[in-house]
Order: structure tokens, then sequence, then C-alpha cells
């Protein structure tokens, strides 16, 4: 069977992004850019399916401007066989986003699709969900295991209260969680493979999908600070600040 | 304006997050309506007419909803809302698994987790592990959104004499079942919604030492939550984790345990009263954040702490 995975090029994990003096985003210049890491773990999951035999076919796509190449490339390193960028530089929605996955869903029926469950940028954590909806399957969201039988797959996931597991007719939609796996480190020659993998790119409007949005972004701030607090020398003091300075105990 | 809740629930009790998500509506402004779906559910239909703020509960009772399906539900929530000027739900791990299908649905931009209302289309929420905040406004006809309950102070549970509806609708999508759920049993309050919170980290080495901070836990009245690492690590289970991509607290002290403050940690716990960081690493950047640092051996201190507090 055929997976369609997709992965976003986001501002790397360790970076501690800055508002723009004019408040109208974040300064991504000159700043570390990655998979996002919720990505790497469903290009993992994909080709885990691949090498237990469940999969055939492993598509990477991403949705974003040239520059996500790179992304794809590590996707194919790290055992994609073929990927697909959408171009666009704009900032799309999520909704947009799901819509155009929808349309490569469509062009290349693949029997599952794995997301992260989050975006670390944008932290919405819809578009999984939301390419479920549009394409009228189920969906395994925040999954720490899947299993694939004949034409269903178990997804156990993380809840608030603890796991649950749901099993959903194929072609499914599953969206990852930390400790669904480990992902693994993409290693020379596999780099040096991905380089001649297959890279189709395309627009929105090849796809027929409208990306209008209704959604504005009016300003973007930095966090209320946190007044600097003190460092107290012993448990004694401690006790003595939390009972009679904070009065929280 | 009609703003349609849906109610967070376990088919026996209202889940207190819901009173967070109706403030929120309350902060919109218009008639509340609360969506009681489940299965067996009427007792938490009779509780939801009595929040406060609430006009009108609609009690949806059919084994299509029994465990919060999504593909049901939100065939459900999108009928029922299309109506609606705003859709709410609590950016729990059922509302985050239910609401942007349900906005897809009505083909509109979700807009998730607000922590603050500026008008009936305008909305603040985080992004970038709460590096920074949006302010973002809506024109869809349908406002769909998840609602951070550490943003909103709960309505009270009592007061409202709001009339029950039963909505016959049973949708099935049948893309999904149901199979099985192993939830936590605790007996310590719940880490949304804990006054105090005892997290650990990787520092704490492994889950048989994390029995000193149930101690300390149990005797402050509080909830125990964890760092990534430590729940990657097997320490504890993953519903404890705090941060970015686990669960967000707010609570009035929050007591961090060989953690060293990744900006993921400090996502889920950074809006806490008063924030006290117990490490023994004098450089680690939880006490950029901390009112009280203590420089110390978790293994002498916290013991000490758990005896003299
Ligand atoms: C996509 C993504 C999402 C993430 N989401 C989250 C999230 O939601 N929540 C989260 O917490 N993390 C999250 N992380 C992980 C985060 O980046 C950090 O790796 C994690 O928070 C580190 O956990 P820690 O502080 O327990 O461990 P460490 O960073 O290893 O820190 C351990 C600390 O313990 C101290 N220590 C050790 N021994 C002792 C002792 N005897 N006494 C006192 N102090 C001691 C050390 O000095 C150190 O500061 C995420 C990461 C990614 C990439
Ligand atoms: N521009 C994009 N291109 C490809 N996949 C995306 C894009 N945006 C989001 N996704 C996928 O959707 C997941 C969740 O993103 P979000 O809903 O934005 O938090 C990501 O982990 C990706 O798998």
């Amino acid at each position: 069977m055929k997976i369609l995975v997709a992965v976003k090029r986001v501002v790397d994990y360790n970076v501690k992004v800055r508002v723009k003096a004019d408040n109208s985003g974040v300064d991504l210049a000159n700043v570390k850019m990655s998979m996002n890491p919720f990505c790497e773990i469903a290009v993992e999951e994909a080709v885990r399916l691949k090498e237990k035999g469940v999969a055939t076919e492993i598509i990477a796509v991403s949705v974003g401007p040239t520059a996500a190449q790179e992304q794809l490339r590590t996707a194919l390193a790290l055992g994609a066989d073929r990927a697909i960028l959408v171009e666009s530089t704009e900032d799309l929605s999520s909704l947009s986003i799901a819509k155009l996955l929808k349309a490569v869903v469509d062009k290349e029926q693949p029997q599952l699709v794995i997301l992260g469950k989050q975006a670390i940028d944008s932290d919405n954590n819809q578009t999984g969900q939301m390419l479920a909806a549009l394409s009228g399957y189920g969906q395994g969201t925040f999954a720490s295991a899947v299993v694939v039988e004949g034409d269903r797959v178990k997804v156990t996931r993380e809840i608030d209260g603890g796991a649950q597991t749901v099993d959903l007719k194929l072609p499914a939609i599953v969206t990852t969680d930390l400790r669904l796996n480990e992902p693994r480190y993409a290693s020379l020659p596999n780099i040096m493979k991905a380089k001649k993998k297959p890279m189709e790119t395309l627009k929105p409007e090849e796809l027929g999908v409208s990306t209008a949005s209704t959604l504005k972004t009016v300003k973007v701030e930095a966090p209320a600070a946190r007044s600097a607090g003190i460092m107290v020398k012993s448990v004694d003091e401690l006790v003595d600040k939390l009972k009679n300075e904070a009065k929280v105990i | 304006m009609t703003i349609l809740v849906i109610a967070e629930h376990n088919n026996a009790e209202l889940n207190a997050a819901t009173l967070n998500t109706v403030a929120a509506a309350t902060a919109i402004g218009g008639d509340i309506e609360l969506l009681v779906a489940g299965e067996g559910c009427s007792a938490v239909a009779e509780a939801a007419a009595k929040v406060a703020g609430v006009t009108k509960v609609l009690l949806a009772d059919n084994a299509a909803y029994a465990h919060q399906l999504p593909e049901n539900i939100s065939l459900l929530i999108a009928e029922i809302g299309k109506g609606h000027s705003h859709i709410l739900a609590s950016a729990s791990t059922n509302g985050k698994n239910y609401l942007p299908r349900v906005a897809a649905l009505l083909d509109v931009d979700q807009i998730s987790e607000i922590i603050a209302v500026e008008s009936a289309d305008t909305f603040k929420r985080p992004i970038y592990a709460g590096n920074a905040i949006a302010t973002v406004q809506s024109s869809a006809s349908v406002k769909v959104i998840t609602v951070r309950s550490t943003g909103f102070d709960a309505v009270s549970a009592e007061g409202g004499s709001a009339s029950v509806e039963n909505v016959s609708s049973a949708q099935d999508a049948g893309t999904s079942s149901f199979v099985s759920e192993e939830l936590a049993k605790s007996d310590r309050p719940e880490l949304a919604g804990a006054k105090i919170v005892v997290s650990g980290g990787r520092g704490m080495q492994n889950g048989e030492n994390f029995e000193m901070l149930y101690k300390l836990a149990d005797k402050i009245g509080a909830a125990v939550g964890a760092s990534r690492a430590a729940v990657d690590a097997g320490f504890v289970p993953n519903d404890m984790q705090v941060g970015q991509t686990g669960k967000i607290v707010a609570p009035n002290l929050y007591i961090a345990v060989g953690i060293s403050g990744a900006i993921q940690h400090l996502a889920g716990m950074k809006d806490s009263k008063v924030i006290v960081a117990i490490n023994k690493d004098e450089d680690a950047p939880i006490f950029q954040v901390a009112d009280y640092g203590l420089t110390a051996d978790l293994f002498e201190a916290v013991p000490e702490l758990e005896s003299k507090i």
C-alpha cells in the first residue's frame, strides 16, 4: 500500500524566536529551519511500515516555499521514495493546507496518510483532522502505536486521561505523538541517494484549490515577561517565602 | 448571536474545563447553548443546565457518540452549529480531535487555543510555544474555536436554570470504532485544574523516585506532572506531560524538580502564579522563570521540603 507523509518546514525547535519590532510577526531571517519534529516521527513510522512489508511506496509532500525542498530531501534520505512540493510562498491556514493535501490524496490515492499532530510554529493541531473530514476518512490522532491489519488500522492514542485505542477503516489519517517512535538519522550514503530520487513541483492553481482564508493576523506581540525572581539559600528560606511572602501554602 | 459550546464530559460528569469554555463564550457575549453529546449522559445534561450563563442545553444521547469518536460527533456538531455565530470547545485532547473536523465540514478556518477574547471576532492565541502571542481576526460565518482553560476563569457551576432539549440526530460515519481505553486512576487532583502542581524531570532518574514527589504532593494537595524527558524515559505515563505538546497548567504554585526548563516545557507552565525551581545546576534556564530558585540536589531538598512544609 501507498503511504503519504506530510512534512512541514518550520523554525528549528531549539530556536527561541523573537517578535519583530513592528509586531507584524516573528523574525525568521537567518534562523535555522528544520523539518517539524512531529513530521520526522511521521516519516519514521512510514519507513518502519515499509520495512515491515506493510507499505510499498512512501510519498513525502510539503506545502511551502522552494526552500522546503530541503525538508523533502531529508524525508527522501530517511526512506521516502519520492516527493511532491506544492509551492507557495503564502502563509497558508491549516484549512488551505488540508485542501491542498486532499487534492494530492485524490491524485495519489494512498491508503494511509501520516501527519504530525502539531506544527511547532503555528501550534495549530488542525491539519490532519481537517484532511480527514475533507476526505471522509477516519482519523487516529496523537498516535503512540499504529498497527495495520488487512484493510483496517488500529491506532493507540495519547489522550488527557491516558490512552485510547480506535479501529479505523482504510484509507485513514494518522497524526503522530512524541512516543510513537524515535526517528533515525539519515546516513551519508542515503543523503547522497536522496539527491537522485524524484521530486515533483506543483502549484496550488494546478490542483484547483483556492487558498483564500477567513483569518487575518492583526498583530504579533511578545508574551508578558515574568518579573525577576530570587535565589533562596535553603529549604527553610523557601518554606518561609512560600508561607509568608507568596502566601501560596 | 448564539454560541454553541461543546461540553467536555465522560458520560457521568461534566468536566470542569467546560466552565472555562463557557467563560470564553460569556466574554464573547450572546446566548449560550451547551451541547452534551454522549451515551447515557443525562446526568451531565442536568449538571450542564445549572451552569451560570447557559441558556439552553442540547442533549444528544446516542451510542454513536459514546466515546466522542470525531468522525461521528463532528457531523452532529456541524449540523447543529451551522446556524450559530460561534462554536467553542475546550482545547482538550477531545476538542482538538473533533473540532478541526467541524471547521473543515463547515469550510471555515479554526482558531486554536485562544487565551483571550478581544471582541466577537478577534482573539489572542499563543504561537511558537508561547514565545509570541498572535491577535487574529476571523471573518468566518461561524467562528470555530478551541479554548485554553488557563486563559479564562471558570464560571460558576451553579445558578443557571437552562432547559434541556433532546436532539434525536444519530450520526454514524461508519469509518471508526472504539476498541479500548486505559485511564490513569489517581486520588490526586487533576493536573489541568490543580491549585498546586509538583513536576519532576529527567533529574528524578527513575519512576520509583517519583514517590518522593507524590509524598510531597499529597502533603500540600498538589497534582503531579512531568517533563517530556521523564515521560519518554518511562518514569511516568504520558498524561502527566506538561508543555507545548502536553498539558497546559497555570496553578497558584508550580514546583519544578530536576527540570532544566526547555522552551517546550516552559510553554506549559510559565503562566503559573508562583514558580519554584529545584535544580542542582545553577545555570539551568528554569531559574529564569522561577520566583524562587533553589540550587540543590533534589534527593536532599525534596525530602527536607516535604518534612518542613
Ligand atoms: C516537538 C517537541 C515537543 C516537546 N514538547 C515538550 C513538552 O510538551 N513538555 C516538555 O517538558 N518537553 C517537551 N519537549 C522536550 C524539551 O525540549 C526538553 O527536552 C525536555 O523538556 C527536557 O526535560 P528535562 O528538563 O526533564 O530534562 P533535562 O533537560 O535533561 O534536564 C534535567 C535537569 O535535571 C537536573 N538534575 C539532574 N540531577 C539532579 C539532582 N540530583 N538534583 C537536582 N537537579 C538535578 C539537571 O541539572 C537538569 O537541569 C519537546 C521537544 C520537542 C522537540
Ligand atoms: N505546509 C505544510 N506542508 C506539509 N504538511 C503540513 C503543512 N502544514 C501542516 N502540515 C502537516 O500537518 C501537521 C499539523 O500541522 P498543524 O495543523 O499546522 O499544527 C504537520 O505536522 C504536518 O504533518
